[in-house]
């Protein structure tokens, strides 16, 4: 078992390595999205696939790490510079950390906003979490637009230094993996299992469900607030419409493909999402079918992975992987 | 503030709580019965909107096109449930939810191909639109419609659901699915009636929406849905009453607090949201609704 | 005495489901409650585990007064229970299932889970010891590693009171244990119950349809009818008594 994890790893490693220095960057920038979207899509899996609760907040928590980050890292006298609409305020231009900092704030940030929302959701059964952070995806933007101090409005920021590359989101996946894998296989993963699979049961055994739920939710959070991190620092320039639910969206057809619960199958998922996204771009151009053209259709390709979506649901609930994780294919089974 | 302001903001506040009512009905008659958050309720609306504005385009008179865009969000409603919904009825929880997010997203990126993202101006006939004049007060007249209808399809949808075996059957399968199966009532049926009504009225709401606004567009429903169901809430999720008080007390809200702190304006779509988090905290069951959420020994 | 209920008044809305119910288990007995269907048992439990908060009366556990704990905290106080229904967590193992059962005694935090301390180890390998441990009184230790929803009816309800016994308690609430067995079974069941009670010094209160378990397991009964107590005494005594007698006949009739 540990021989095919440590396999497992140092390929991983060598590969990261491997494309930095010898792919193309077009090749270069697909892995590195792949890369992020696998770790937001880790950690959406936990409170999602592992703990069962339904819930909707990658978009907002991605830019909350994405902002945090680019303020942390984006110099002083370029803020001042860059703030069109009213000044930064003092606390913003304060702010300057390098990249690793940066990127820990992001999920630090991210992750007590999360335990803030717990309180109110995971006290009450029923779903209301879907809603609550559904409805805070919006919240945060409209914050965002209306904070030109902290945020710079609409105009969002730029000149974002690019600190982004595969040895950091490629390292930054394996270690959320791993995090992840640790979590699933100790008594805490187990209990968020048991809620999934029977809150009332699980409150028999005498598990205090709230925490079990908001440690999931928080961790889920940490981790989206540093992928957003990862993702400021590669587009060096970000606005709030760029963090609306179709991230979130993006992300929920990786873990329904992968296998809600499983892992192993989220990084296919992603592979599979993020490569499919791009073999798909023609549906949004123009198309020439027998002569006639089609015209543009800017959103066809969602139209197509909501039907997967939905398609997937109805007939493979359990995606690629079900709730397995690869290393389970070589554990021996009775 | 003078009276009069006053006086013009409550009329609009009533106005916008009637809409944020129409949407709600639906929300809480579907929760009550499956306990699913339909997600697609907000587009359903938008589909009834862009009927009725495809519709009167047309030429077809507007009456005509309300109860056209009525029938179509009815249509989808049943569609919704029947392809998304009732396959999974046994599945767990979280696949429905997965599902409702797939229609919600279809419905919007599909008008959004059909009939481009910018938004519509929606042109209601000269007696939706006119000004009256009443003791210095300007009041257009859908502030009187909309809430003279509200409280009509009010009247109507408290009827149906107290009065007749249909409603009754409503009320019943809110507690418990199989026994009522057992009981020789046609659980499917009546689970259609409950989407056929909700998206009914939703579709009236949309309208509404769309004329006071007046323009459509294939987001409209997101906001709009997601403050409807934080009504709901509000006013207690089940419970059809529940849903008029919380969308009147959102409607006020929204109109009062924006009229006497306008530098708050911005925020004017937050307070939903923060209604539904105040109400989780303190008081989960809202106004007028029970414990739907105790789980079963 | 480790269980005291005391003027128990439950209502659910405006329906008296049990009325002013006093009773007290001993420590090491085997209680049992009986009655017609309705009867309010599975309330009383409902009562004792905190999922229910009752209308007027006190529980005492120890002569600790629980009522207010969460279900969660009785459970860690050291009572367990099972359901009417069997409610395994399908998804997971048979030995998942027990390891659920000692959350709170595999003492690591959330930070030692995610970066796999030494305690996270020590206590992981202590607790798969015990689960094993149990199994094997159960007699399903060899299907550690099936899934809990692939076993049979018999061996899930063994799963299941193994799971509560897992949690570490002190009284055991069985919600009718041999629902379901066939005769061989439910033999079975109650060897393995009276031998798990010794080895663990546990007091039991079960719920029982079955007369002929409740009298070769039961130290002491209590019949209920309509929330009320109508006998309580030796299972042997229950059986002629006229009052119970009538309330079986009435649940037949009405049936």
């Amino acid at each position: 078992m540990k021989i095919i994890k440590l396999t497992f790893l140092v390929v991983a490693i060598v590969f990261v390595w491997f494309a930095q220095n010898h792919f193309d960057p077009y090749a270069v920038s697909i892995l590195n999205n792949i890369a992020i979207f696998a770790i937001l899509a880790l950690s959406y899996n936990l409170i999602n696939g592992v703990a069962g609760q339904f819930s909707l907040e990658p978009n907002g928590f991605v830019a909350i790490g994405a902002y945090v980050t680019a303020l942390f890292l984006i110099p002083s006298e370029t803020k001042i510079d860059m703030f069109a609409l009213v000044d930064p305020s003092p606390f913003v231009l304060s702010m300057h950390t390098s990249f690793l900092p940066a990127l820990i704030m992001s999920g630090v940030v991210a992750s007590a906003l999360a335990f803030i929302l717990s309180i109110p959701v995971f006290r009450v059964r029923g779903d209301y979490l879907a809603i609550v952070t559904l409805g805070f995806g919006f919240i945060i933007r409209i914050y965002a637009m209306n904070q030109p101090s902290i945020t710079n409005g609409a105009l969002g920021l730029n000149d974002i230094p690019g600190n982004s590359n595969l040895y950091w989101t490629g390292f930054i996946m394996i270690v959320t993996l791993i995090i992840m894998l640790n979590i699933i296989y100790s008594k805490h993963g187990r209990a968020m299992k048991a809620v999934r699979d029977d809150e009332d049961a699980a409150i028999a055994m005498g598990i205090n469900t709230f925490w079990i739920k908001t440690y999931a939710f928080m961790t889920s959070a940490f981790f989206e607030g540093v992928g957003g991190g990862l993702m400021a620092s590669m587009l060096t320039t970000i606005a709030p419409d760029q963090f609306t639910f179709l991230l979130t969206f993006q992300l929920l057809i990786i873990i329904v493909l992968g296998g809600l619960g499983s892992m192993s199958g989220t990084i296919l998922g992603a592979i599979l999402v993020m490569g499919g996204t791009e073999w798909l771009r023609f549906l949004d151009q123009n198309m020439d079918i027998f002569g006639y053209n089609t015209g543009a259709h800017p959103g066809l390709r969602m139209v197509v992975f909501s039907i997967l979506l939905i398609v997937l649901m109805l007939f493979a609930r359990r995606g690629l992987f079900g709730n397995k994780e690869l290393t389970d294919l070589f554990r021996r089974s009775k | 503030m003078d009276i009069l302001t006053f006086m013009q903001q409550m009329v609009n506040g009533i106005s916008l709580g009637s809409m944020y009512a129409l949407i709600a009905i639906g929300y809480t008659l579907v929760y009550g019965v499956l306990r699913l958050i339909n997600f697609a309720h907000g587009d359903i609306m938008m589909v009834g909107a862009f009927t009725a504005y495809f519709a009167h385009a047309s030429g077809v008179p507007f009456g005509l096109a309300v109860i056209l865009a009525i029938f179509a969000a009815m249509v989808t409603g049943i569609l919704t449930d029947k392809i998304a919904y009732k396959p999974l009825r046994d599945a767990p929880k979280i696949s429905l939810l997965i599902t409702a997010i797939g229609i919600s997203f279809f419905l919007e990126n599909l008008f959004n191909v059909l009939f481009g993202g910018v938004p519509r101006a929606f042109s209601a006939p000269d007696y939706m639109t006119k000004i009256l004049h009443f003791k210095g007060m300007y009041i257009p007249v859908t502030v009187i419609i909309i809430p003279t209808v509200t409280l009509i399809l009010l009247f109507i949808m408290l009827w149906i659901l107290n009065k007749t075996k249909y409603g009754m059957a409503i009320r019943s399968l809110a507690f418990d699915i199989p026994t009522v199966k057992l009981m020789g009532i046609n659980a499917d049926f009546i689970i259609m009636l409950v989407f056929a009504m909700g998206s009914g009225l939703a579709a009236v709401g949309g309208i509404f929406y769309a004329v006071s606004y007046p323009s459509i567009d294939p987001l409209m429903g997101v906001i709009v849905g997601l403050k409807a169901f934080a009504a709901a809430v509000l006013g207690g999720i089940g419970s059809v009453t529940g849903a008029v008080i919380g969308g009147f007390i959102l409607g006020f809200t929204e109109i009062v607090v924006v009229a006497f702190m306008p530098e708050l304006g911005g925020y004017k779509d937050a307070f939903a949201f923060v209604f539904l988090i105040l109400v989780l905290l303190f008081k989960p069951t809202g106004i007028m609704g029970q414990d739907l959420e105790r789980s079963r020994f | 005495m480790v269980l005291e209920l005391q003027n128990i008044t439950m209502q659910f809305g405006g329906v008296t489901a049990i009325d002013d119910l006093s009773f007290g288990v001993q420590t090491g007995e085997i209680y049992g409650l009986i009655g017609p269907n309705g009867a309010g048992k599975t309330t009383l439990f409902n009562i004792v585990t905190g999922n229910y908060t009752q209308t007027k009366g006190t529980v005492l556990f120890h002569n600790e007064e629980l009522s207010g704990l969460k279900p969660n905290m009785i459970v860690q106080k050291g009572i367990a229970r099972t359901f009417q229904n069997i409610r395994l967590f399908k998804s997971m193992s048979v030995l998942d299932n027990v390891l659920i059962g000692f959350h709170n005694q595999a003492n690591y935090s959330y930070f030692e889970s995610i970066l796999r301390l030494p305690r996270y180890f020590m206590y992981e390998k202590n607790i798969k010891r015990e689960a094993m441990d149990i199994l094997e009184r159960f007699g399903i230790a060899e299907y550690a590693d099936t899934n809990a929803s692939s076993m049979s009816y018999g061996n899930q309800r063994k799963v299941e009171i193994a799971r509560a016994l897992a949690t570490n308690p002190k009284l055991l609430l069985l919600d009718e244990p041999a629902a379901g067995m066939n005769p061989n079974e439910t033999e079975d069941l109650s060897q393995i119950i009276l031998k798990i009670k010794k080895e663990y010094g546990l007091t039991i209160l079960l719920i029982e349809h079955d007369m002929k378990f409740v009298n070769n397991m039961c130290d002491k009964v209590l019949v209920l009818d309509y929330g009320e107590e109508i006998f309580e005494g030796k299972p042997a005594d229950a059986i002629v008594d006229e009052k119970v007698v009538a309330a079986y006949l009435g649940d037949f009739k009405h049936a």
